[in-house]
């Protein structure tokens, strides 16, 4: 296996993205990604795009052609796969690059993550969410997305004690960190206040619990390490990649407040990079929710579990602290384009480890780590970067 | 969601029927036709449950997709049947009556209706015991 690195990234703006269309967004994202790389389309052998329901969001399939076609990459019929594992779409298409790559097949090839979310109203939006979970015996008996990770937050509260207050830490941490982030959909602060005063959307998540209805595109071009130094004087080196499945419903997890495919990937993470969570410098977790930042930090191994609410709310997790994590605003604040977060989560920690994060850099990080979940927890996907 | 979707699950939805392996001795509701601990090894029998257990967590619906038969704010939970299995239902009780450890007790209930002359869904909710 050959050790694969990222030699270019691309992100478009995160919003409500009114004027723009699913292939304007990829080809923006593409375009940007590539110029940084500095290759040439002619030196692309494959794509990976991550993307959650086009179908119901756009009406359109078949989207390996559409970002081919689109992307210019038709005219030298490469092959293009599109990728999917709900919110986990991303990582995914992460993950097939460097294996693509790793084993050899492929040189130099383009991960993307692309959703356009605001084509359909708040109703479809919400049900086309819930289709992360299972139809049949979450969907079916009333369960919307939001209620999955409501269930969680309740037990967690009741097993250790954690907070409103200390989910509402989350929140107010990634709001701020996105304030600093000229890509992101929220880019003004909130306070505890504002969070615990907002609508419930399934109790104890208030609307500032969660992550919003996001359109964006992110893109990564990968390469052999041997040869990324011929592209750019800062590779940024994927040391670990990593993929697990759990059960689709959250009442058939042994332990609720636990995502075990997060504590799976990560031991394969770990153990793959010959680190442990003390060496990371970094982290962008799937903050779907803010109980959902609290799990991964407890899950990844960075926090005990059940310390994640106090570790957040005593600050561990801000920048500068102990483990900056969600520099980006997460998905919380940067917004969630469901099949983009997790391409967006490799190009903030390869902007960071680069030294180009502008206000939010993390002085002197060089191992970073991106987690990005499917679902209630039924895939997870981690990869650990360094320089 | 398609009537023949719907329909094929009907027995499951109306009346709390599972399955049980008989190979490692467990219960299984949502029904799965595959053990997923004994795999080819198991052998899959229809279980009834009796339809009692208890609130292992549960969360207050105040924002869902529009629907007739259901109004938010409503309780959503996860139930773990005296059997063993673990399931996901509305329970019916005011929001601030539910709690952790809540005793409840299966029931026949509209679960929802697709438009003024669509397909009506029923199925098993739950009351306090």
């Amino acid at each position: 296996m050959r050790d694969v690195a990222i030699i270019g990234v691309g992100c478009t703006n995160f919003g409500e993205l009114w004027d723009k269309s699913f292939r304007d967004i990829f080809v923006e994202a593409g375009v940007m990604a590539i110029e940084d790389a500095g290759v040439q389309g002619e030196e692309i052998d494959a794509l990976y795009l991550g993307n959650m329901s086009a179908g119901r969001f756009i009406e359109q399939e078949h989207l390996s052609s559409l970002a081919a076609d689109y992307a210019g990459l038709a005219s030298i019929n490469i092959p293009s796969t599109r990728v999917e594992a709900a919110c986990a779409s991303g990582g995914l298409a992460l993950r097939q690059a460097v294996l693509a790559v790793a084993s050899g097949y492929h040189d130099i090839v383009i991960a993307g993550g692309a959703e356009k979310m605001t084509d359909v109203d708040t109703d479809a939006t919400t049900d086309v969410l819930a289709a992360a979970a299972d139809r049949e015996w979450e969907g079916v008996m009333g369960a919307t997305f939001p209620s999955i990770y409501a269930m969680i937050a309740r037990l967690h509260m009741h097993k250790y004690g954690t907070t409103s207050e200390q989910l509402a830490a989350v929140a107010v941490k990634n709001h701020y960190n996105a304030s600093m982030n000229p890509h992101a959909q929220y880019q003004s602060p909130v306070s505890i206040e504002n969070v615990l005063n907002s609508s419930l959307i399934a109790d104890p998540l208030h609307l500032l619990d969660c992550s919003p209805i996001t359109d964006g595109a992110a893109a990564v071009i990968v390469a052999p390490a041997e040869i990324a130094k011929q592209y750019t004087d800062t590779p940024v080196h994927i040391i670990a990649s990593t993929q697990t499945s759990s059960t689709i419903a959250l009442h058939d997890r042994k332990d609720i407040t636990t995502l075990d495919s997060t504590v799976a990937a990560a031991n394969k993470a770990f153990n793959t990079a010959k680190l442990t969570p003390g060496d990371i410098d970094i982290a962008e977790v799937h903050d779907c929710f803010t109980i959902a930042e609290i799990l991964a930090i407890e899950d990844i191994g960075f926090f005990k579990k059940g310390e994640g609410g106090k570790a957040t709310e005593d600050g561990l997790t801000a920048i500068g602290a102990e483990i900056p994590v969600n520099t980006s605003g997460g998905l919380k604040a940067c917004g969630h384009p469901v099949g983009a977060t997790g391409i967006k989560q490799a190009v903030e920690i390869t902007e960071q480890l680069r030294g180009e994060a502008g206000r939010r850099q993390v002085d002197g990080a060089e191992i970073g780590l991106i987690h990005n979940v499917g679902g209630s927890g039924g895939t997870a996907v981690i990869h650990i970067l360094s320089t | 969601m398609a009537v023949s979707r719907f329909w094929r699950k009907l027995k499951h939805r109306y009346n709390l029927i599972g399955t049980h392996c008989t190979t490692c001795n467990t219960y299984y509701y949502p029904p799965r036709k595959m053990c997923p601990q004994c795999r080819r090894d198991g052998r899959i029998e229809e279980h009834w449950f009796k339809g009692e257990g208890v609130i292992v967590t549960y969360t207050v619906i105040h924002a869902a997709p529009e629907n007739k038969a259901v109004q938010t704010p409503y309780v959503l939970g996860i139930v773990q049947l005296d059997e063993g299995p673990r399931l996901t239902s509305q329970i019916i009780c005011k929001p601030d009556d539910a709690h952790i450890g809540m005793r409840v007790q299966s029931v026949f209930r509209k679960l929802g209706e697709d438009s003024e002359h669509g397909m009506i869904y029923y199925g098993t909710k739950f009351i306090q015991d």
